[in-house]
């Protein structure tokens, strides 16, 4: 019998989220390389486009259901999860490495004594198993990690691994009615923020620093954010001057970025903000001072005043998106 | 109440980090260590607690690594914890090694709560509270903005893609800290003063075998550095001519 992956595919109210296809198209690579079957999982109670799965090259889901797991609970998702991966002798598991996953990741390889790595950026299994590269130190350096263990989970960062898409297929779905036991963690509401999208989240982020002088200038970073559809993030600098929220804070003791674009506004670039951005794809920097070290590793820069340059380069986006 | 904090000890955050000989691990020289920035958080709301439920509440730290370390656990202590235990091994461990050696010492206590910081700064994963609470079959919270009792329950605030998950736990219970759950003070000179005076416990970390090896440590590749394309605003349509055509990012 051929060894198995399980993929565990994410669901936010009710619908599997992009990070989830990203994590099946990973198992179904992986599945290939090493000859694998492929098995995905999806826990809640109602989920209405588990059969998109299909387009990534699933066969079969099967879903874990009860409408005890209709909010998460990380005791109870990690022990179905768990247990299926048991029941099917699943060898790798692997989610993305999203708020859920970032949590649920560490239960499932503890009940399992799984070998795991977190926040994946690449999978190399030419050597016959996974050789996964993560960053460490917030992205100063990476690590090549190898599993030394029968079970392994391993998370991707999400945005990283682009879903790929086989031909237009619906996969066949598994009801399975489960009944989780311990449900002593358990979700009981949710506070929207008020922000539209999550600098982690973001395939666009555009930050501000200290260069903006006040939290009352920050409006020319959120509306240049809104104009390129993307998400405010911040530096250390300012969210320790209480300017933002922590939870918008780039770099180390915040959040490690990789978007497509970073554009950062009266930010000189202290290491540890370096750190947790200088994977963004194309980076853009306007600050007055030349020699501010954000300039080193940026790809296109202004060198000149934010109150000046960021309303027209606002302006600009406006006008293109526009056309 | 009887409260664990667990620290690590880490490199200051302004570190330039230099891969070391081996290849595996990062050159220590020069660099300066510190309490794991999240485990500030830790502390502090661990002291919070502890004046709160007053009484002979009593806040014990507990880390996993070697005489170094100690230096971490006297700074919580000066912060205010009573005392520390140093679980000593010399080798690197992964998550599961340190949460392994964590769990069988706080077995052998009664705590409350165990409050970590949701990850240390060094090796990022943040997998340790929740593989202590798995293995102390106690329920877990990380991530965690915001805290407060409930009677027998903990209300918990998680920070997640979007807001906040609301959390209900059950005591006794692991919190891994996140950044904004508090403002960790600043111990007084008289805290350091003391905290010469706290004892800190030896004893050698629970076996565990590491199920995760890392084979390589390097540097991202440096990134070229770009073009300055002017000192103002005109040049903006140049920018954003490259930002359509050339990165094709908009």
């Amino acid at each position: 019998m051929a060894k198995k992956i399980l993929a565990i595919l994410e669901q936010r109210d009710g619908k599997l989220k992009k990070s989830a296809f990203e994590a099946a198209t990973i198992a179904v690579r992986i599945a290939s390389e090493l000859n694998y079957e492929v098995e995905v999982v999806a826990v809640g109670n109602e989920i209405t486009n588990l059969s998109e799965t299909g387009d990534y090259g699933i066969k079969k889901i099967t879903h874990l259901k009860s409408d005890k797991l209709e909010n998460y609970s990380s005791s109870g998702y990690s022990e179905v999860i768990a247990n299926f991966a048991k029941e099917i002798d699943a060898d790798y598991l692997l989610m993305a490495n999203t708020a859920l996953g970032k949590d649920l990741a560490p239960y499932i390889a503890a009940k399992l004594n799984a070998g795991l790595i977190m926040d994946a950026i690449n999978i190399d299994s030419s050597s016959g198993e996974i050789i996964a590269t993560r960053p460490v130190y917030a992205g100063k350096s990476l690590i090549n990690v190898k599993f030394n263990s029968q079970k392994k989970v391993l998370t991707i960062r999400p945005n990283i691994f682009k879903p790929a898409v086989k031909g237009k297929n619906e996969s066949e779905i598994i009801v399975k009615e489960v009944e989780p036991s311990n449900l002593k963690s358990k979700v009981i509401d949710f506070k929207k923020s008020d922000s539209k999208l999550d600098v982690a989240e973001a395939d666009i982020i555009v930050s501000g620093g200290r260069g903006l002088k006040g939290p009352e200038n920050f409006h020319l970073v959120e509306e240049l954010a809104e104009a390129l559809g993307g998400a405010v993030g911040a530096s250390r600098a300012v969210v320790d001057a209480g300017w933002r929220p922590h939870r918008e804070q780039v770099g180390q003791t915040g959040k490690t970025v990789s978007p497509s674009l970073y554009v950062a506004c009266g930010i000189s670039g202290a290491i540890q903000h370096l750190a947790g951005m200088s994977s963004a794809k194309y980076i853009v920097a306007i600050n007055k001072d030349k020699d501010a070290p954000i300039f080193n590793i940026a790809d296109y820069g202004i060198a000149g005043d934010v109150f000046e340059i960021v309303p027209v380069l606002t302006k600009e986006i406006k006008k293109i998106k526009l056309q | 109440m009887n409260i664990a904090v667990c620290v690590s000890h880490v490199p200051d955050t302004a570190t330039k980090i230099k891969i070391g000989d081996d290849n595996k691990t990062i050159n220590k020289a020069g660099v300066t260590y510190i309490i794991n920035p999240y485990d500030e958080f830790a502390v502090e709301e661990a002291l919070t607690w502890k004046e709160k439920a007053g009484g002979d509440s009593k806040i014990t730290i507990l880390s996993v690594g070697g005489d170094s370390n100690k230096e971490t656990i006297r700074k919580a202590l000066a912060m205010g914890a009573d005392d520390g235990i140093l679980l000593k091994d010399d080798n690197p461990r992964d998550s599961m090694g340190i949460a392994k050696a964590l769990s069988k010492e706080i077995k052998s206590h009664k705590f409350d709560v165990v409050f970590c910081g949701k990850q240390s700064v060094d090796y990022d994963a943040g997998a340790v509270p929740q593989m202590l609470a798995e293995f102390l079959d106690y329920s877990c919270a990380t991530v965690v903005v915001a805290l407060k009792m409930d009677g027998n329950k903990i209300i918990a605030e998680r920070e997640v893609e979007g807001g906040r998950e609301v959390v209900e736990l059950e005591l006794p219970a692991v919190i891994g800290a996140q950044k904004g759950l508090n403002e960790p003070r600043y111990a007084s000179l008289k805290g350091i003063m003391s905290a010469k005076k706290k004892t800190i416990e030896e004893k050698p970390a629970a076996q565990a075998e590491n199920l995760s090896e890392i084979i390589k440590m390097y540097s991202p590749p440096a990134k070229q550095s770009g073009r300055i394309l002017g000192t103002d605003a005109s040049a903006v349509p140049e920018l954003v001519r490259l930002l359509r055509e050339e990165a094709k990012v908009i």
